[in-house]
């Protein structure tokens, strides 16, 4: 009883949360009270629940707690008693007019939230905090920089947000395509944390990349045309469609060349690659639709063997070309292991080490270590795997890469 | 809120090709946002930029804006808006945006 209660709280909290927590920014324009009387409410509801029971419109009373809470943060810093009264009188918040012409209420809010005058990752960063509910750490991981470089950078952002005076209004539809880019980084990374969740127990969430799915295909036909919309919806599927095959029947990690290929998802496949060719065919490429292909590359591949590496690294090339990044780097770096050997794709990891900026992250030394044991240098790749155990988030992560040390340790 | 616009160009000149009534334009601009009440101040600035600097305790006075690069402050507009979309619209209908670039800058809360 008190098990489906919690799991009540939880569900109320992700379905609801993202809107509770916009009903309240409203409610006091202030973000940061926002966010801390919906957790608070939240603390309420995991507390109260198992005992009196799930109330009957959980996101109703979800939003009054808050309120409440607020209501009683701004008594105790005594602010401007207009403020307070507003608090005070307002029910639950009338849903205004909407101008946007935005189908979804969680997607309206997204483009809400991604305000232009704010830095593009700051925006995409708040989304993810305050509606996604993503943590500082899921975030800062997403970022690849540090937790407290991460609150630092949403301390910034909110205060920007009150410095400038910046409203928390649903915006008219002429002004949706310049909040996309923000938008499209929330999707893209919400997406990305469900498929690869960065820490706990399991390695992936399959709602958020249902839901991320959901979102895209809602914005596709919202916004027609916009090849990167399409590109991102083509991406998210190709990912999808290997999800049963990611992990066995023991729940661990498996390698793309690994996985049984014949569990992939057709449907998807054919729906990711039929939307790429759309996309590709509006002549406007980008950093989207190039993943898209390098993910279609290997979705169309009968076996691994038969994967076009030389395609994939240039695709890589391309799209370091346009987002220049060390994670893409890495992942060429890869490629280019596959199509001319692994002594040419450890240079490129230890150029991408260079730059610094992949410190901390684990991907960089379990893809050395990769490279070393093909090498058949065993040494350099054990103390490469210790390295990657040490920084993994996830068990299924630490599990294979555990694996992977004792294989080349009992080779001797 | 309040908000300084501050104007930004290479030049007064509008550029050759374009239509030299920026002069007018921008004078029904600013009385279209007198009418709503948003506009406090507002005007063109003089070529005419004198720099002060203070270095080891001694007050520097050079001629020219205090800009490295080509751009440099044309005029301002100090408005009174709900909020930063406010400030937004109204900027973004300045004839003379085309040219150059606004800067808006919420002026510190007193």
């Amino acid at each position: 009883m008190a098990g489906l209660s919690t799991d009540a709280a939880v569900a109320a909290f992700r379905e609801e949360g993202g809107r509770v927590v916009a009903a309240l920014i409203r409610l006091t324009g202030d973000w940061d009270l926002a966010e801390e009387a919906v957790q608070e409410a939240f603390a309420r509801a995991l507390e109260r629940w198992p005992r009196d029971g799930v109330p009957a419109k959980p996101a109703a009373w979800l939003t009054t707690t808050a309120r409440n809470h607020a209501l009683t943060r701004l008594r105790r810093s005594s602010l401007e008693s207009a403020k307070l009264r507003e608090v005070a009188t307002l029910g639950a918040p009338e849903e205004d007019v909407d101008p946007s012409g935005v189908p979804d209420d969680r997607l309206r809010l997204m483009f809400t939230c991604c305000h232009p005058a704010l830095p593009l990752d700051g925006r995409v960063a708040l989304t993810l905090r305050t509606l996604a509910g993503l943590t500082t750490a899921e975030i800062a991981r997403a970022f690849l920089v540090s937790e407290s470089a991460m609150a630092q950078r949403l301390v910034r952002t909110r205060r920007k947000i009150r410095d400038a005076g910046i409203p928390y209004r649903v915006p008219p539809a002429h002004l949706l395509p310049e909040r996309l880019s923000g938008v499209l980084g929330v999707l893209y990374l919400l997406f990305n944390e469900g498929y690869a969740a960065t820490a706990g127990d399991s390695p992936s969430r399959h709602d958020l990349c249902v839901e991320a799915i959901r979102l895209s295909r809602t914005l596709a036909a919202l916004m027609p045309g916009e090849p990167e919309v399409e590109g991102l919806l083509a991406l998210m599927l190709l990912q999808h469609s290997r999800r049963a095959a990611r992990m066995d029947a023991d729940g661990e990690l498996v390698t793309l060349e690994d996985q049984d290929r014949s569990s992939w998802n057709r449907p998807e496949i054919d729906e990711g690659v039929a939307l790429l060719d759309v996309a590709l065919r509006r002549g406007v490429a980008g950093p989207y639709q190039l993943q898209a292909a390098i993910a279609a590359c290997h979705a169309t591949a009968p076996t691994a063997a038969e994967t076009d590496w030389p395609q994939i690294a240039a695709l890589y090339g391309e799209l370091a070309r346009r987002v220049p990044s060390p994670v893409v780097e890495l992942n060429r770096a890869v490629a280019v292991a596959m199509a001319e050997g692994p002594s040419a794709g450890l240079a490129l990891v230890d150029l991408a080490a260079e730059s610094g900026k992949l410190a901390g992250y684990h991907l960089l030394p379990a893809t050395r270590a990769d490279l070393l044991r093909r090498l058949g240098r065993r040494g350099e790749a054990a103390a490469a795997y210790r390295e990657a155990l040490a920084l993994a988030g996830t068990e299924a992560d630490r599990r294979f890469l555990s694996r992977r040390l004792a294989e080349i340790s009992d080779a001797d | 809120m309040k908000y300084l616009l501050l104007i930004c160009g290479e030049s007064y000149e509008a550029p050759e090709g374009s239509d030299d009534d920026s002069v007018e334009k921008t004078i029904a601009w600013a009385e279209d946002l007198d009418k709503r009440g948003i506009r406090l101040v507002g005007n063109r600035l003089a070529d005419a930029a004198t720099t002060l600097r203070a270095r080891d305790g001694e007050v520097l006075v050079s001629d020219g804006p205090f800009t490295e690069t080509k751009e440099q402050i044309l005029g301002f507009d100090l408005l009174e808006c709900a909020d930063l979309d406010e400030a937004i619209e109204a900027a973004s209908k300045h004839p003379w945006l085309p040219h150059g670039s606004i800067e808006i800058r919420p002026v510190w809360p007193v």
